[in-house]
């Protein structure tokens, strides 16, 4: 055990806590617990609303994953890394006003929550509980299984245990905390990732010896790592450029980012959240994952990817500072992990269990049930990760790709288009969700169909099934409710 | 008053607002794909660099980022409107599970 890294981070989980008690306490005294728990009452500013979509969004994929492909890949898995940047202003420009608005209107606190009201469907919301449950499910096992690699690295303890600590710490805090917690703690987690990944940066650019020294190190070791394409020419562009599509603005339609775009406060957060989140989040993708690249020279034959941020960190650093730095990425794993925990306990509880099965469930039970499911949701995650799956960033992109499929066009078009409809959504839904598994198991098999990613195809597909269903089944255009309009089952 | 007029006018504003994020989008998709492939298509051995970096991967990703941060600076300083999102009074009249 190396004690010196081990203690920065105990008392980084230990300031965690803190704010999740602080949180449970401002709760309490809120008057309504649902909207409290999953989405802080709306009343989040900038910096915070900023921090807590670029925590949520950075998760183990681009702290451990990203970082180790890029070492293996070169120079084309930071450009392909770049085409984040664009959800740093994409999703809040598009999402934006509207949907704050609408959802304000309808109450809604969950994305789910909107199509309902906006379709006006038992399916769509079926539909959408399910799909959330399963592919966040996946997504969120997948970081369970990162953060506790990440722990067994720096403490050397067995992986079943280091996941025994890695889960109870999140599980205890995101069933008291809620919503209000986690966006505190990924608030000062996007700060520590947001400096730490710049200490890390210049302490391996120097440790090579200088950007001159290392590139001339991997030009000599495969000129193919400094091109665009990969280190066989892999890459094509166009299977870069595809890239846009899943982690670029598709992005919009992840259930864990766009709840984040109904809790701003008001105008004036969302607008500088939009400045601050582009800072943020295209400052930690291109020192991340340049990270590494540059890290080759310094530390070459890693055969784990994953390992690669934790083994540089220990390399190139002070143990304390090393300890700091390595609470982002696991900071960034413990938030990723406690959104999505809440998210798909607020698929069964708030989708699923208040408006099917009992609408009338007083305040105490819902309460109750809400923390509950968390528990019982976060006890299957820790069973699976025992024996987990082999690439943590496909998986998780998996995950992603799917709910992406799925939701972008019944929200984005239930936005801003009136005739959208029922039938369209759902049809869109389930042609995206297919599409997407089909063309998954295709390419695993086969190679990517026309050379793009996944979610390419079923991206195109769920949007031309969306409007052609709309327009069979054509409706009166939905104009949004104004004002009192809508009889609200829990009011 | 006439609250439809008041709803128009604020989802005017945030539909011309996304208009402006996939204007926004396209362009940094542009950057990026002409410096990168641009630049960044001929063999290695002939690649110039800058300060360290491969000329391509410099203007397509470091250029490129501090570019769109200019750019959303400029959109959130001169291009948006502050709109308020309640239904006017009660703005916390959230779910209330009771």
């Amino acid at each position: 055990m190396n004690w010196a890294v081990i203690i920065p981070l105990l008392i980084f989980v230990a300031i965690v806590f803190v704010i999740g008690i602080w949180s449970n306490r401002k709760m309490a005294s809120s008057s309504s617990f649902l909207s409290d728990y999953f989405i802080g009452s709306r009343e989040f500013g900038g910096l915070i609303l900023a921090m807590t979509m670029v925590a949520t969004y950075g998760s183990a994929s681009s702290f451990l994953g990203g970082p180790g492909a890029a070492y293996s890949i070169g120079l084309g898995w930071v450009l392909l890394a770049m085409t984040q940047v664009a959800t740093g202003y994409f999703v809040l420009l598009i999402l934006g006003k509207k949907f704050a608005i609408v959802t304000r209107h309808y109450k809604a606190v969950t994305l789910i929550d909107f199509l309902g009201k906006r379709y006006k469907s038992t399916s769509v919301v079926m539909i959408s509980a399910i799909s959330i449950i399963i592919f966040l499910f996946s997504a969120m096992v997948a970081q369970w299984v990162g953060g506790a690699y990440l722990i067994q690295s720096l403490t050397g303890l067995s992986y079943v245990s280091a996941l025994f600590i890695f889960s109870i710490s999140v599980l205890i805090y995101v069933t008291i905390g809620g919503f209000r917690a986690v966006a505190l703690t990924d608030t000062i987690q996007g700060i520590v990732m947001f400096f730490g990944t710049l200490i890390l940066l210049i302490a391996v650019v120097v440790a090579g010896g200088g950007l001159n020294n290392i590139f001339a190190d991997l030009m000599a070791e495969n000129p193919n790592l400094v091109t665009p394409y990969g280190q066989d020419g892999q890459l094509t562009n166009l299977y870069v450029s595809s890239f846009w599509i899943l982690v670029g603005v598709g992005v919009v339609a992840l259930p864990q980012v766009a709840v984040r775009a109904m809790s701003y406060k008001n105008s004036k957060s969302m607008h500088r959240a939009l400045m601050i989140g582009t800072i943020v989040v295209g400052f930690i993708m291109l020192n991340m994952h340049l990270i590494g690249v540059l890290a080759r020279p310094v530390l070459p034959g890693i055969e784990v990817a994953d390992q690669v941020i934790p083994m540089v960190a220990l390399e190139v650093l002070p143990p304390v500072l090393a300890g700091i730095i390595l609470a982002a990425p696991l900071a960034a794993m413990m938030s990723t992990v406690d959104s999505l925990l809440l998210l798909v306990s607020s698929s069964v509880v708030k989708d699923i269990y208040i408006n099917y099965i009992k609408p009338d469930a007083n305040r105490n039970m819902v309460k109750k049930l809400s923390m509950g499911v968390t528990g019982i949701i976060g006890v299957i995650a820790f069973l699976l990760s025992i024996n987990p799956p082999e690439l943590l960033i496909f998986l998780n992109l998996f995950a992603f790709g799917g709910l992406e499929a799925a939701f972008i066009w019944p929200l984005v078009l239930g936005l801003y288009w009136k005739y959208a409809n029922k039938y369209g959504a759902i049809a869109s839904m389930v042609a995206g969700i297919s599409s997407y598994i089909g063309i998954h198991f295709y390419n695993q098999a086969y190679g990517d169909l026309l050379g793009v990613d996944t979610v390419t195809i079923p991206v195109f597909v769920s949007l031309i099934v969306f409007v052609l269903f709309s327009l069979l089944f054509k409706q009166q255009p939905y104009y949004f409710p104004l004002k009192e309009q809508t009889v609200n089952h829990n009011s | 008053m006439s609250q439809s007029a008041k709803e128009d006018k604020r989802f005017k504003i945030a539909h011309r607002e996304a208009l402006i994020g996939c204007g926004l989008a396209v362009f940094n998709i542009i950057w990026w794909y002409g410096f990168a492939y641009g630049f960044g298509s001929k063999s290695p051995d002939e690649y110039t660099f800058i300060l360290g970096f491969p000329a391509w991967f410099f203007y397509s990703c470091i250029v490129g980022f501090i570019v769109m941060v200019i750019l959303v600076w400029g959109v959130v300083k001169f291009a948006l409107v502050e709109v308020s999102f309640g239904d006017e009074e009660d703005e916390s009249d959230e779910v209330k599970s009771a």
